[in-house]
């Protein structure tokens, strides 16, 4: 019975709901249910993204390629890629020293310490810039000091770091976190008693089995990285050429009324999201599948 | 405690931990501290103000132009104009994912249709595209030129430089969070039950609104917190649909910049305090939600 019952759920998704009539819609219902919500999909997701793309190229290939390699436009780029390079890898070892001291060890506090490494999320974009001022800044704490020694925190490439690594601080913790929960520690352990180091069990055994959340994470990490606007628009200082990142040239461009050159720059922000998209959904269909390979027989 | 210290093999405990620690405390809390402690400040000068004010003969002591009373700040038409405008579109737009993310969770689930595959991958498009570039292409869409904009325009409907484009770009921003938290649910929902429903002689429409949709409830309201708590705090993608126009679309974001470039930091502060302290009381609120919806699926089982 019960394996009856699980080669029924394996049918892949829609099918097991449409075997029954006590599951199955009525075919209007079906119908009009699927109108609207591919009819507010369409309105909200699919037309902004067809939108940035149409407006690049109005004007032409030519001048979607001027305002792309243009030297403001490249030094922009250049920043973007700059500033992922350090903030990733950043997050990327904090959030696996984070997993471990979570996942593997039991200590008073876990739950709240789970807690906190979520909190930049829930705190908007201006305010997680504004922190870094309150404390950078010329009025800040340490603004005199800074000053004083002449090191440039705030208006310069630092800030804009300090704040990506802040609004990208939870991606990768977060998905390891409930991946290693679920893993648990015995296959750490067996490693231990059979002999290997601290590091060759790392590497062979826990690593392998989270490399694809870990890359899930970065994956994420990164498309938030390279495409943050609130917080790198208060630390930046907006100087054109020096600590403007891609999002911000966007932004400068628009109010210039250089709509064309706008969303010539954006379509590669908008072209790096498919990718992260597309990414997301192969490590997504690569993880199910190692999951089932795991549970066969 | 000794018993789960005498079961620790496992290695790295200390560097782990200390370094959770250091750099949670580096990054992430010793800044947002920040916040809050320049607040007293303000609170102080408040005080200071009130106290001085009784003494009377003695003079007020000299203070930098940005430092007023905290409520002051805070109950300005303007600053309490944006507060309206961020919480309750943010309300209404969660409200309006709750509802169509919804139905696309259940498209998604229960029908095939081609290309859904895709569509379930671009749900997360919010998620991924930058907010800057949501923004200007909204504005595109919907500017009295726009795509859709000349279409509403001749029916009296303005979207782009009023409230109601600020709640288009919330309900962009928000609607993942209401469909990756319902869809889960509804994945893992059992059959049985909605079979055990039609076979005690419920129509389709009772079975949806007896035993579907509160057992979606917990999810539902999750879903709806996040993507209200997204929502508040959205910058990027409303900025520049909104038009910015102060006490009518300005929103509580924007206030803090604004103040920042006047170089009002104590004005910026104040009001993102009383933002933080939303946004971390919504934080409990989900919290909470979660766990009712834990434990609901625990119970399930």
């Amino acid at each position: 019975m019960v394996t009856a019952k699980a080669s029924v759920d394996v049918r892949s998704g829609a099918a097991r709901f449409q075997a029954s009539t006590a599951t199955r819609d009525p075919p209007w219902t079906k119908v009009a249910i699927l109108a609207i919500s591919l009819g507010f999909f369409a309105l909200f997701l699919l037309m902004p993204l067809i939108a940035v793309f149409v407006e690049a190229f109005r004007r032409g290939w030519a001048l979607y390629v001027a305002a792309l390699v243009e030297p403001d436009a490249l030094s922009a780029i250049r920043l973007t890629l700059t500033i992922a390079a350090i903030a990733v890898p950043l997050n990327l070892v904090f959030g696996v020293a984070a997993a471990w001291a979570i996942t593997k060890f039991d200590f008073r506090g876990k739950q709240l310490l789970i807690s906190l490494i979520d909190l930049p999320f829930s705190v908007s974009p201006v305010i997680s810039g504004l922190v870094f001022v309150l404390v950078f800044g010329a009025q800040g704490w340490l603004g005199p000091w800074l000053a004083e020694h002449g090191i440039k925190i705030i208006f310069a490439v630092p800030g804009i770091v300090l704040a990506t690594v802040f609004v990208t601080f939870p991606f990768v913790a977060r998905e390891l976190i409930p991946l290693m929960q679920a893993q648990g520690r015995d296959e750490e352990e067996a490693a231990l008693v059979l002999g290997a180091t601290g590091w060759q069990m790392f590497r062979k055994i826990t690593l392998p089995n989270i490399k694809w959340a870990l890359l899930y994470g970065v994956i994420l990490c990164n498309a938030r990285a390279m495409g943050e606007f609130g917080a790198v628009s208060v630390v930046s200082g907006h100087i054109r050429g020096q600590t403007n990142t891609m999002p911000l040239h966007v932004e400068i461009l628009y109010n210039e009324y250089q709509f064309a050159a706008a969303f010539a720059v954006a379509s590669l922000l908008a072209l790096l999201a498919l990718v992260t998209l597309i990414l997301k959904a192969y490590v997504e269909w690569r993880s199910a599948a190692n999951s089932r390979q795991g549970e066969a027989p | 405690m000794a018993k789960v210290r005498a079961h620790r093999v496992l290695p790295g405990f200390g560097l782990s931990l200390g370094y959770t620690l250091a750099y949670l405390s580096l990054i992430v809390l010793i800044p947002l501290a920040a916040v809050f402690i320049r607040s007293t400040e303000l609170s102080f000068d408040s005080f200071w103000e009130i106290a001085s004010a009784r003494i009377g003969d003695l003079p007020l002591p000299e203070r930098t132009d940005g430092r007023r009373n905290f409520w002051e700040i805070v109950t300005s038409p303007a600053v309490m104009a944006s507060y309206r405008l961020s919480f309750g579109a943010s309300l209404l737009a969660g409200a309006i994912n709750m509802v169509f993310g919804f139905l696309l969770a259940w498209s998604l689930v229960r029908y095939s249709f081609p290309g859904k595959r895709i569509v379930d991958a671009m749900v997360d498009l919010p998620f991924a595209l930058p907010t800057a570039v949501a923004g200007i292409a909204l504005t595109a869409l919907y500017a009295e030129n726009g795509w859709l904009g000349q279409y509403l325009e001749p029916l009296g409907i303005k979207v782009a430089f009023t409230p109601l484009g600020v709640l288009v770009a919330l309900v962009f921003i928000g609607l993942p969070f209401v469909v990756r938290t319902v869809q889960p649910v509804l994945e893992d929902l059992d059959t049985e039950l909605e079979e055990a429903a039609a076979s005690l002689g419920a129509g389709r429409w009772q079975t949806m609104w007896r035993v579907v949709l509160p057992t979606l409830i917990p999810a539902l309201l999750t879903g709806f917190a996040l993507a209200f708590a997204r929502a508040v705090g959205e910058y990027g993608s409303v900025i520049f649909i909104a038009g910015n126009i102060p006490l009518v679309s300005e929103i509580a974001p924007l206030i803090i910049i604004t103040k920042l470039e006047q170089y009002d930091y104590a004005g910026a502060t104040a009001v993102a305090v009383v933002m933080l302290v939303v946004s971390f009381l919504v934080l409990l609120v989900i919290n909470g939600l979660q766990s009712w919806s834990d434990r609901r699926s625990a119970k399930g089982v």
